[in-house]
C-alpha cells in the first residue's frame, strides 16, 4: 500500500498500480477512453491527464497521463487543476471534430462512453464548423454493425481482437487522421469474439446488429441477472426485454467466471427465445394418429389429471439444459428411481466419471479466471474453442504468464500494455494441444499433437507416467509420442501453476481419465496443479449431481414399467440413436413433453407443456467449474405476440407459458390432489437442497425472494424507463398492473432500491454520470477486481489437496486404421452444434452445413475433392469409448440395420490417417444427430 | 367596515375595464404560436418524416405517455414503426419538444381535444403526423448526420469531405 495524495488530500493506493486506475478506484471521475482494465494502458487517446507535483512546494508541476503513471508512494497529482481540465476538455474537442451529427440514430447513444466523457468534460458546444472527415462502412458480417464515421482512434478494438483476442482480420489501417479500423475488405469478422467489440469499443462504430432489428435504448430495457446457457461454462450475462421480445445479451461482469467478455455464441444466440419454433400454448390430442391441437391450460391440465390418476407408472426424463429446479421438480413428480437424465448411457457415464473425478481427487478446478493464471497448459482432446469458447480466450490470456517474467525483469508494470508486449515480443507460455484434428488455438501453441481418442489418452497417460512413475506405463508407445511426452512433463513440473484441460468433446472416457492422471501425477509430485473439464451443457454437471439413469436404462425400464413418459426440456433424438428413442417413444402409452421449442420428439408427444425459457423463469443452473449460479427472470412471457415482432405491441393476454417446475407442481396437483406447497421458487430451492445434502450451497447462490434493500424489491427497469402510460394503451385505456414476482427479490418494475444491490442481484450497471457499461467500475471495489461484495456464485466441489487418489490403470490400445473403413470422429461447431442458439438468424447464418470431413491426403487418396458428395454407411452403433476394447462394432453388427447418408466432403486439416469427422448437432444432419461419436463407417464417392 | 366599502368600491370601478372573458365556443380565442397543445409529428422540408425514432421525447416524458418503436428502411433511414401519444396523460409540459433533436415533434396551439370516450385520446403516428414542417421550418436531420440514407452516401452531407480511401497508398 502506498499513499498518494490528489488535491492535497492523502488517500491509499496500490503500490505501482496505474494512477488512472487508482484514482477511479477511489470514486473520482476522471475521464478515459484508451484504458481498459482488462487491456491495460496505451496511453493513445490523452483523456487522462492529470497534474503531477515535484513536492509540496511545487506549484506549477507538470501535465501527465493517469494510466501511464505509476502510484508511487508520497505522488502528489491534482484531477481539479484548472491546466489539466482544460487540457481534458481540449482534448475531447479535439476528438469530437470529426465526430458527426449521430446520436440520435446511432445504437450507441444512452450508453455511449464518448457522450458520458464529452458531458464529463463539460464540452457542451461545437466550436468547429469546418468539414469533417468521413468514411465507408465494412459489412462485417450478421453480428456487429460498423460506422467507421463515428472514430475517437483509441485503438481498444484492435488491441481488444488483435492483442487480447487473437484475432487477425481487424486492423488499424491508413495513417495521420485517417486512420481506419475495419478489415482489409468487407466480410464476417473471424474472430468468435467479435461481438465483444460491441462493448469494448467507446463509441457507436461497432454496435449490435441483432439489436439494431430491434432498436431499443439501454435504458427502455427490462433486464436482470442471467447466465449462459449456450455452453458449460456459465457465462454471467443481461439479458434486455421490450414489449415482450428479448432484445439483445450483455456481458454481466463476474471476475470469476467471465470478466469482461462473452463469446459471440452465449452474446447473440439469444434469439431463440423470439423464435417461430417457441411452443406457446399448450397442445394436446387423446388420439396418436390426429394432429396436435392447441389447448388450454386448464384443459391440459385436466387431461394429464386424469391420466395421473388411478395406477399409472410414470416416467420421468430430465435434462442438462434445465434448471436444476426444473430437473428436481420432475424427479419429485415421477419418484427418484423413476427419474432419468435424459443423455445417452455413453454421456452418463462420461459424465459420472468427471464428477467422480472433480469430487475425489486432489487437484481443484479452476474458475475461468484461474485458467488465465495457469502458466503452463495441457491441453487434452477437446476443441475449447468450439465446446466452450470462452475458456479459449482465457488460455489466450495464460500463455502470457511466463513471458510477462521478461517485463517483470526489465521493471515494466504489467498494465504498461504496450510496453510488455513490445518486451514478451512472440514468446508465449507453454501451451500443448493434442486433439483430433486442428483448432484455433494452434497458434499460441508450444507443440501440437493429433490423433483419435486413443491416441489422445495414450499420450495423456505417457505424460502421467514421466510425471510420475507409479502412474501405469503405455506400452508400445512410439518413440515421437514418448519425446513429446516427457517434453510436456518437463514443461508441467517446471510451472509453478499448471493446468490440464479435457472435457466430453471427444466422447472417450479413456481421455477424461488420462488428465486426471496427468493432473494427478502434478499433484503427487508437489504442483498446485488444476483440472478443468469441458462440459457439453449449461447444467450438465448439475444433472448428474440430482443423479438419475441414461435414456438406455429408461428405455429397459419403460419395457416393463410405464404407461407415461414426461420429458423436460429435452430432444432426446439429439441424445440416442434415433432406433433407440423411436423405440422409447413408441413404448410409451402417453407422452408428455414440457419444452419451450418444438423439435423431432415434441412432435411425438401427446400433450405439449410451453416451458419458458431462461428469459422467463429462475432458476439455478451448476457449470463445469461446479459453481452454482442463479439466473432470474428477464420478463413476463405473453402468451402470442401479435404481428411480428419489431414492432406490435402483444395482446395484453397472460400467456400460458411458465416455469418449468411450476407445470410439475401443477401436475402433480391435477394428478394426484398432491398440495405440495411449492409457492415460489425458494420453497424448490429449498427442497432440492434438503433431497441432495451435496447441493446445499445452491441455497446462497444468491440472496432468497424476501431479501430487501431498504424494504424495498431491487427493480429490472431503469429509473428512466419510458413508455409506461402507453406502450398498453392501444390495447386498454387503463394502465394494467405490474406483474407480480413472487420468486426473487427482483420486481417488473422501475420502482425500487435505486442503491447498489447485492453482487448477484445486479441487473444493470449504472451510475451517476455513467451511462455506459464503464459504470461497471463503480461496482468494483478495485477497479478490474471483484465486483464489491464477491463475485456470484457458489462452488460446490472442493478439492481436498494432499488426498491421494490412485491412477487409472486403463490403457487402450494404439489406433489401428482399418482398410476401407474409418473412425468418424467428433467436430463441435461455435455456431451450430447448439441446440437453441442455432434457431437464431445470426448464428444459423454462420453455422457450417453438415458434412463429412477428411483430410486433404486421404481425400485426394480416394479420388475425392473438396465439395464431392460422399455417401457414408454406419457400422452398427456400440460404444466405442466405454473402454478400448469395445471398440469393435461387429458384435452388435447384425442387430441394427447400416444405414446410409450423404453428405458434402469437406477438408479438415490435422485428422490422422483413416479418421474422419462429423460435424455436431447441425441442424439438417437427420438421423446422424443422434449417432454416438466416435463411430466406424464406410465411405463411398457418389 | 372601511374595508368593505374599498372592496365594493373596486368591484364597481371594473364594471368599466374592458371585457377578457369571450363567448367560447361561439367565439375563439387568440392562441399564440408557442401555446403547448395537441402534438404533432411533422415532416422534413424534403416531405419525409422527421422523426428518426430516437426515444429522446419518450425518456424526457415526466408522465411516460409516450411510446415507439424503431425500425429502419432498405437503406438504413430510422423512424418509427409505431408512434403513439396516450393524450389522456400527457401534461402538455413539451419537455418532448425540447428533448426533439430532428425538431419532429412539436407542439400545437390547438386544445380542442375532448373526448367522451378515454380510448379515443390514444393517438397513433397516423393521427399524430402532419404534412409540413410546422413551427420549424428548414431543418433536416438527415443532411446534417454522417448516417447514410437512401439518396445520400457517406461524404455528402453538409461540411462533409469526401470518403477516405483506406487502399490509397497516398500519406
Ligand atoms: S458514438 Fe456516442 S457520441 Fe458518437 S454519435 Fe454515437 S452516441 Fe453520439
Ligand atoms: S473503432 Fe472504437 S475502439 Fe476502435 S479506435 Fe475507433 S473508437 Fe476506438
Ligand atoms: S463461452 Fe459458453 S457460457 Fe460463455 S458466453 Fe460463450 S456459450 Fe455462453
Ligand atoms: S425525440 Fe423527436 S426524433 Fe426522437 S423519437 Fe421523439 S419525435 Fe422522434
Ligand atoms: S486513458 Fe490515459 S491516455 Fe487514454
Amino acid at each position: 500500500m502506498a499513499t498518494i495524495h490528489i488535491d492535497n488530500r492523502p488517500y491509499p493506493a496500490k503500490d505501482g498500480e496505474n494512477l488512472l486506475q487508482e484514482c477511479l478506484s477511489l470514486g473520482f471521475n476522471l475521464p478515459y477512453f484508451c484504458w481498459h482494465p482488462a487491456l491495460g494502458s496505451v496511453g493513445a487517446c490523452r483523456q487522462c491527464a492529470i497534474k503531477q507535483f515535484k513536492n509540496e512546494e511545487d506549484k506549477r508541476g507538470k501535465i501527465v497521463m493517469a494510466c501511464m503513471t505509476a502510484a508511487k508512494d508520497g505522488i502528489r497529482i491534482s484531477i481539479d487543476d484548472p491546466e489539466a481540465k482544460e487540457f481534458r476538455t481540449s482534448v475531447a474537442e479535439w476528438l469530437m471534430v470529426n465526430h458527426p451529427h449521430d446520436c440520435p440514430v446511432c445504437d450507441e447513444g444512452g450508453e455511449c462512453h464518448l457522450q458520458d466523457m464529452t458531458v464529463m468534460n463539460g464540452h457542451v458546444y461545437r466550436r468547429y464548423h469546418g468539414r469533417k472527415r468521413t468514411f465507408h462502412n465494412q459489412d462485417l458480417g450478421p453480428l456487429v454493425n460498423h460506422e467507421m464515421n463515428r472514430c475517437i482512434q483509441c485503438y481498444r478494438c484492435t488491441r481488444f481482437y488483435r492483442d487480447y483476442a487473437g484475432g487477425r482480420d481487424l486492423d488499424a489501417l491508413m495513417l495521420r487522421n485517417q486512420v481506419y479500423f475495419g478489415r482489409h475488405q468487407d466480410g464476417v469478422l473471424e474472430s468468435e469474439f467479435s461481438g465483444n467489440l460491441v462493448e469494448v469499443c467507446p463509441t457507436g462504430v461497432f454496435t449490435d446488429k441483432t439489436l439494431k432489428r430491434h432498436y431499443t435504448r439501454k435504458w427502455d430495457l427490462q433486464t436482470a441477472p442471467s447466465v449462459c446457457v449456450h455452453c458449460g461454462l456459465g457465462c454471467n450475462t443481461i439479458p434486455g426485454e421490450r414489449y415482450g421480445v428479448l432484445r439483445r445479451i450483455r456481458n454481466r461482469f463476474n471476475g470469476a467466471v467471465n470478466g469482461y467478455f462473452l463469446c459471440d455464441r452465449g452474446r447473440y444466440g439469444y434469439e431463440f427465445v423470439n423464435s417461430e419454433r417457441r411452443t406457446r400454448q399448450p397442445l394436446l390430442r387423446k388420439n396418436r394418429t390426429e394432429p396436435l391441437q392447441l389447448a388450454s391450460k386448464r384443459d391440459a391440465l385436466q387431461h394429464l389429471g386424469e391420466m395421473l390418476s388411478g395406477r399409472a407408472r410414470v416416467i420421468g426424463i430430465g435434462s442438462p439444459r434445465a434448471s436444476l429446479e426444473a430437473n428436481f421438480a420432475l424427479r419429485t413428480l415421477v419418484g427418484r428411481d423413476r427419474f432419468y437424465l435424459g443423455i445417452s448411457e455413453r454421456d452418463s457415464r462420461l459424465l459420472a466419471s468427471v464428477l467422480d473425478i472433480l469430487k475425489k481427487g486432489p487437484a481443484r478446478t479452476p474458475s475461468l479466471h484461474e485458467v488465465e493464471l495457469a502458466d503452463a497448459v495441457l491441453v487434452l482432446g477437446e476443441d475449447v474453442a468450439n465446446t466452450a469458447p470462452r475458456l479459449g480466450l482465457a488460455l489466450r490470456q495464460s500463455v502470457r504468464r511466463q513471458p510477462e517474467k521478461i517485463a517483470k525483469k526489465m521493471d515494466i508494470p504489467l498494465w504498461d500494455d504496450h510496453a510488455v508486449r513490445a518486451a514478451m515480443q512472440e514468446e508465449h507460455g507453454p501451451l500443448f494441444i493434442a486433439t483430433m484434428a486442428n483448432t484455433r488455438l494452434d497458434d499460441i501453441a508450444t507443440r501440437t499433437f493429433r490423433g483419435p481418442p486413443a491416441e489422445l489418452a495414450r499420450l495423456g497417460l505417457a505424460i502421467a507416467h514421466a510425471l510420475d512413475p507409479i502412474a501405469p506405463q503405455v506400452p508400445d508407445l512410439s518413440d515421437t509420442t514418448q519425446a513429446l511426452a516427457s517434453a510436456i512433463a518437463e514443461k508441467l513440473m517446471a510451472a509453478e501453476r499448471p493446468l490440464v484441460i479435457s472435457g466430453m468433446g471427444c466422447g472417450d472416457n479413456a481421455v477424461v481419465e488420462a488428465a486426471a492422471n496427468v493432473t494427478w501425477a502434478l499433484c503427487n509430485m508437489g504442483r498446485a496443479a488444476e483440472l478443468c473439464y469441458v462440459v457439453p451443457e449449461c447444467n450438465s454437471l448439475g444433472a448428474m449431481l440430482l443423479g438419475g439413469g441414461s435414456l438406455e436404462t429408461a428405455l429397459e425400464a419403460m419395457n416393463d414399467a410405464a404407461d407415461i413418459l414426461i420429458i423436460l426440456e429435452n430432444d432426446l433424438y439429439r441424445r440416442g440413436d434415433a432406433a433407440m428413442v423411436d423405440r422409447l417413444l413408441a413404448a410409451a402409452r402417453h407422452i408428455v413433453i414440457i419444452d419451450h421449442i418444438e423439435h423431432a420428439t415434441s412432435a411425438k408427444a401427446d400433450v405439449v407443456l410451453p416451458a419458458a425459457t431462461f428469459a422467463e423463469a429462475d432458476g439455478t443452473l451448476v457449470n463445469n467449474e461446479g459453481r452454482a449460479q442463479r439466473f432470474f427472470q428477464v420478463f413476463v412471457p405473453k402468451g402470442e405476440i401479435e404481428g411480428d415482432i419489431k414492432g406490435d405491441t402483444p395482446r395484453d393476454i397472460p400467456g400460458d407459458i411458465q416455469e418449468s417446475w411450476r407445470w410439475m407442481r401443477d401436475i402433480m396437483v391435477a394428478g394426484r390432489g398432491d398440495e405440495r406447497q411449492w409457492s415460489s421458487l425458494d420453497d424448490v430451492t429449498a427442497a432440492c437442497a434438503a433431497a441432495i445434502p451435496f447441493l446445499e450451497p445452491i441455497l446462497r447462490a444468491a440472496p432468497p425472494a424476501a431479501f430487501r434493500m431498504d424494504g424495498q424489491k431491487i427493480p429490472r427497469e431503469s429509473h428512466r424507463y419510458s413508455g409506461r402510460t402507453a406502450m398498453h394503451a392501444n390495447v386498454n385505456i387503463h394502465e394494467p398492473e405490474q406483474p407480480h414476482d413472487p420468486d426473487t427479490a427482483l420486481a417488473f418494475s422501475m420502482e425500487g432500491y435505486l442503491g447498489h444491490p447485492p453482487p448477484s442481484l445486479i441487473s444493470r450497471f449504472w451510475a451517476p454520470g455513467w451511462n455506459s457499461i464503464q459504470a461497471l467500475n463503480k461496482f468494483q471495489d478495485e477497479v478490474g477486481g471483484q465486483l464489491s461484495g464477491g463475485d456470484p456464485g457458489e462452488r460446490l466441489i472442493q478439492a481436498t489437496p494432499g488426498k491421494k487418489a490412485a491412477y487409472f490403470e486403463n490403457i487402450p490400445p494404439g489406433f489401428e486404421p482399418r482398410p476401407g473403413e474409418w473412425l468418424l470422429l467428433p467436430l463441435h461447431h461455435i455456431f451450430g452444434s447448439e441446440e437453441l442458439s442455432i434457431l437464431a438468424p445470426g448464428i444459423a447464418e454462420l453455422s457450417a452445413q453438415p458434412y463429412l470431413a477428411l483430410n486433404p491426403e486421404d481425400a485426394s487418396n480416394l479420388g475425392l475433392t473438396a465439395g464431392d458428395e460422399v455417401q457414408l454407411r454406419l457400422r452398427a452403433q456400440t460404444d466405442v469409448t466405454a473402454d478400448g476394447s469395445a471398440a469393435d462394432g461387429s458384435a452388435n453388427a447384425a442387430t441394427t440395420p447400416a444405414e446410409i447418408f450423404r453428405l458434402t466432403l469437406r477438408f479438415k486439416p490435422g485428422l490422422l490417417h483413416g479418421t474422419a469427422g462429423l460435424p455436431v448437432g447441425l441442424t439438417g444432419m437427420g438421423n446422424l444427430a443422434g449417432v454416438a461419436l466416435p463411430a466406424w463407417g464406410e465411405l463411398k464417392k457418389v | 367596515m372601511w374595508n368593505s366599502l374599498k372592496t365594493m368600491w373596486i368591484v364597481f370601478l371594473h364594471m368599466f375595464r374592458r371585457r377578457v372573458t369571450i363567448q367560447y365556443p361561439d367565439e375563439k380565442p387568440n392562441i399564440p404560436p408557442r401555446w403547448r397543445g395537441r402534438i404533432i409529428l411533422s415532416r422534413d422540408p424534403d416531405g419525409e418524416e422527421r422523426c428518426v425514432a430516437c426515444y429522446l421525447c419518450a425518456a424526457a416524458c415526466p408522465v411516460d405517455c409516450i411510446a415507439l418503436q424503431a425500425t429502419e428502411d432498405e437503406h438504413g433511414r430510422r423512424y418509427p414503426e409505431f408512434f403513439r401519444i396516450n393524450f389522456s396523460r400527457c401534461i402538455f409540459c413539451g419537455y418532448c419538444e425540447e428533448a426533439c433533436p430532428t425538431d419532429a415533434i412539436q407542439l400545437t396551439p390547438d386544445f380542442e381535444m375532448g373526448e367522451y370516450n378515454r380510448k379515443n385520446l390514444v393517438y397513433e403516428k397516423e393521427d399524430l403526423l402532419i404534412d409540413g414542417t410546422g413551427k420549424y421550418p428548414g431543418y433536416n436531420f438527415y443532411r446534417v448526420a454522417g448516417a447514410t440514407i437512401g439518396g445520400k452516401n457517406k461524404g455528402e452531407a453538409e461540411n462533409e469531405a469526401p470518403p477516405v480511401d483506406p487502399h490509397s497508398l497516398l500519406p
